[in-house]
């Protein structure tokens, strides 16, 4: 065996219930940091899949980005035109079949028509205002989740009664609407219809179960005054992840206004950021106390050894090797803390997988876990780090022993 | 005259602090092949100090060692220990073995980190060294099994290791009783006379430095007489 090894194995085998406890330390620091990133990783995944599937991949609307350029600035070379009423432009995506057609050409997923308005919805005495999106049942299913989302009712009954309605659960219930109740519908032209309630969703995302409703596109269509309007183009892609680019396209493609659901939760992704580099800090910090436990120990043998590190001085052993004697003693308890922490992290993260969360509002769920392989190499790559740093010093301490003066002291 | 295989010139060692304090001053010597040097003196005097100047264990503040006519003093630690390493072989007076190692590994820990032997070569060595100096059925035994005689045979042991030309000895009797005392001596008397290296032991004992080829007496800290020994210059047998 190498000298190194060999003096270094002697040292710790030595010291074993010191080691164990040095050990358990790191043990303990990585497997609950492997646990913890789990649980955050798993979370932010859950929420951002909720979110995902909530919501349209891509959203294209009739706005645009910027203003469109009026004739007279088109005409005149001029720095400033006042005075100008800009020309009336008629509302919705102009010629949509042709639209849709063309994104269906090379767009990764599934495209569908809607129509959106903002209205008022009446039951009781009570009015709440609501998105009402005129869908087409037979497309909805490739762009959302709305026919998993429904609690009560189907997709197919929006054909069923006349103005038939969906409501978000949280929307019925403040309306007090229930499954068959007539409700009033009416929208910003002044156009008032009542509808009957076919069903009731839930997303999970509060702010649209109660917001949100959807009708035929014909009924959105009359609501709005318009015949033929399509004033949103959803989008739902194969891989999520596309949709920055998938949206950056379409607005070189159309100019029109094109949200990917990452622009639309740009502030929740960048609290993300935030989140991950708090988890990262605690994971770290978490380690960093375990690694005391090494430098403790290390330390202690470094105390002790002073007069073996000494006369292996006065022998002839260079200040690399006595170093390297006690880098590694802090590796070897890095390795097997970072080791013995893997499993332990793997044993917990199983048993919170394993429990049930029960309560009277939700469905039964699991805690949102994630096994990563990468968490357990940045927790085993930290706790190997921090040993090796937490050896490091006692060791240079160790190399720079002055033999003599250890020897004066013990003769 | 060959080049000596340890020479001091002027070498002071003075430790610094608020008052410094001279531990060695002028020190002139040399130490030839296969001579038996007993360094002498009062408490204080500065003897193990000047043992640990010829082993470069520590440095002169001012002044030069000289081993085999190379200066020491611009050498960095590490290029000390290697002379250190091939060149002196160092016993202390209290054996100072690893006690976690069997007797035959503390005798290969030189070897070892000398590295010119292979693991099998140097089993060999050491387990030879220890049977010649009476230690063979100690081979597997720790240092704290052993009686401070043996113990103190392991040093010697270890540090004839890799066969170094000379050997420094700080006090290597004085903590044991007669009998491994003249063990011992006999040792390092062998290792001059048979073995034709040269042994520089600081002692306290009258009567062992008597025996010895050369006395070096010091008072504080500096060199008052350096004699051969009437016997060796009359070139009778010791």
């Amino acid at each position: 065996m190498n000298l190194v090894v060999d003096i270094a194995w002697t040292h710790i085998a030595a010291r074993f219930r010191q080691t164990v406890v040095a050990v358990l330390g790191v043990a303990i620091g990585v497997g609950f940091s492997i646990m913890m990133a789990a649980l955050m990783q798993g979370s932010q995944d859950d929420f951002v899949r909720t979110l995902v599937n909530a919501m349209p991949h891509v959203a294209i609307n009739d706005e645009r980005r910027e203003a469109p350029r009026q004739p007279a600035e088109e005409a005149f070379d001029a720095a400033q035109i006042r005075g100008l009423t800009p020309a009336t432009r008629r509302r919705g995506i102009n010629n949509p079949i042709a639209t849709i057609a063309a994104l269906e050409s090379w767009v990764p997923g599934s495209v569908t028509p809607s129509v959106q308005a903002r209205g008022i919805l009446r039951y009781g005495g009570k009015d709440v205002t609501s998105v009402i999106v005129g869908i087409d049942p037979a497309r909805e299913p490739r762009v959302s989740q709305l026919v998993n989302h429904l609690r009560q009712g189907s997709l197919p009954a929006l054909y069923r009664a006349t103005n038939a309605i969906i409501l978000g659960d949280r929307l019925a219930e403040k309306l007090g609407a229930r499954l068959g109740s007539n409700i009033s519908m009416s929208a910003g032209t002044g156009k008032v219809m009542t509808g009957q309630v076919v069903g009731i969703f839930r997303s999970g995302v509060r702010a649209v179960d109660e917001g949100t409703s959807y009708v035929l596109i014909k009924t959105a269509q009359i609501l709005a005054e318009q015949t033929g309007l399509i004033n949103e183009i959803r989008i739902r892609l194969n891989d999520p992840m596309s949709a920055r680019a998938v949206a950056d396209r379409i607005i070189a493609d159309t100019g029109l206004k094109t949200i990917s659901w990452q622009e639309a939760n740009e502030d929740l992704m960048s609290a993300f950021v935030v989140r991950n580099v708090i988890m990262y800090t605690v994971v770290g910090a978490i380690l960093l106390v375990a690694s005391f436990g090494t430098y403790n120990i290390i330390s202690t043998i470094t105390f002790e050894k002073s007069r073996d590190i000494a006369i292996m001085k006065s022998l002839g052993l260079t200040q690399a090797t006595v170093r390297r004697i006690f880098i590694l003693e802090g590796l070897v308890i890095g390795l097997a803390g970072a080791l013995a922490g893997s499993v332990l992290g793997f044993v917990l993260t199983q048993v919170m997988l394993s429990i049930e969360i029960r309560t009277g509002f939700t469905d039964a769920t699991r805690l949102p876990l994630i096994v990563a392989p990468l968490h357990y190499v940045i927790a085993g790559g930290i706790a190997l780090a921090s040993s090796a740093i937490a050896g490091f010093f006692p060791a240079r301490k160790a190399a720079r022993v002055h033999p003599v003066e250890i020897i004066r002291g013990a003769t | 005259m060959s080049v000596p295989l340890i020479e001091t010139r002027k070498a002071t060692r003075i430790l610094p602090g608020i008052v410094p304090v001279t531990l060695v001053a002028d020190i002139d010597l040399l130490i030839h092949e296969k001579q038996f040097v007993a360094i002498t003196g009062p408490s204080g005097s500065g003897k193990s100090s000047l043992l640990y100047l010829l082993d470069l264990l520590d440095v002169p503040t001012t002044g030069e060692v000289l081993i085999r006519g190379r200066d020491t003093s611009t050498l960095v630690d590490d290029e000390r220990a290697e002379i250190r390493l091939a060149t002196l072989g160092f016993i202390f007076q209290f054996h100072f073995l690893l006690p976690e190692f069997t007797t035959t590994q503390n005798v290969m820990l030189p070897m070892r980190a000398l590295g010119k032997l292979t693991p099998r070569q140097m089993k060999e060595r050491a387990e030879g060294l220890l049977s010649s100096l009476g230690l063979e059925d100690h081979l597997a035994k720790r240092p704290d099994q052993l009686s401070g005689g043996q113990r103190q045979r392991v040093a010697v042991a270890r540090a004839l290791a890799n066969d170094p030309p000379v050997i420094l000895a700080d006090e290597p009797t004085g903590s044991l009783d007669s009998k491994s005392s003249e063990q011992v001596f006999q040792i390092l008397r062998d290792l001059v006379d048979r073995d034709g290296r040269s042994v520089v032991a600081v002692t306290h004992a009258i009567d062992l430095a008597e025996r010895m080829d050369r006395r070096v007496h010091l008072v504080d800290g500096r060199i008052v007489s350096d004699e051969m020994q009437a016997s060796v210059a009359l070139g009778e047998p010791a």
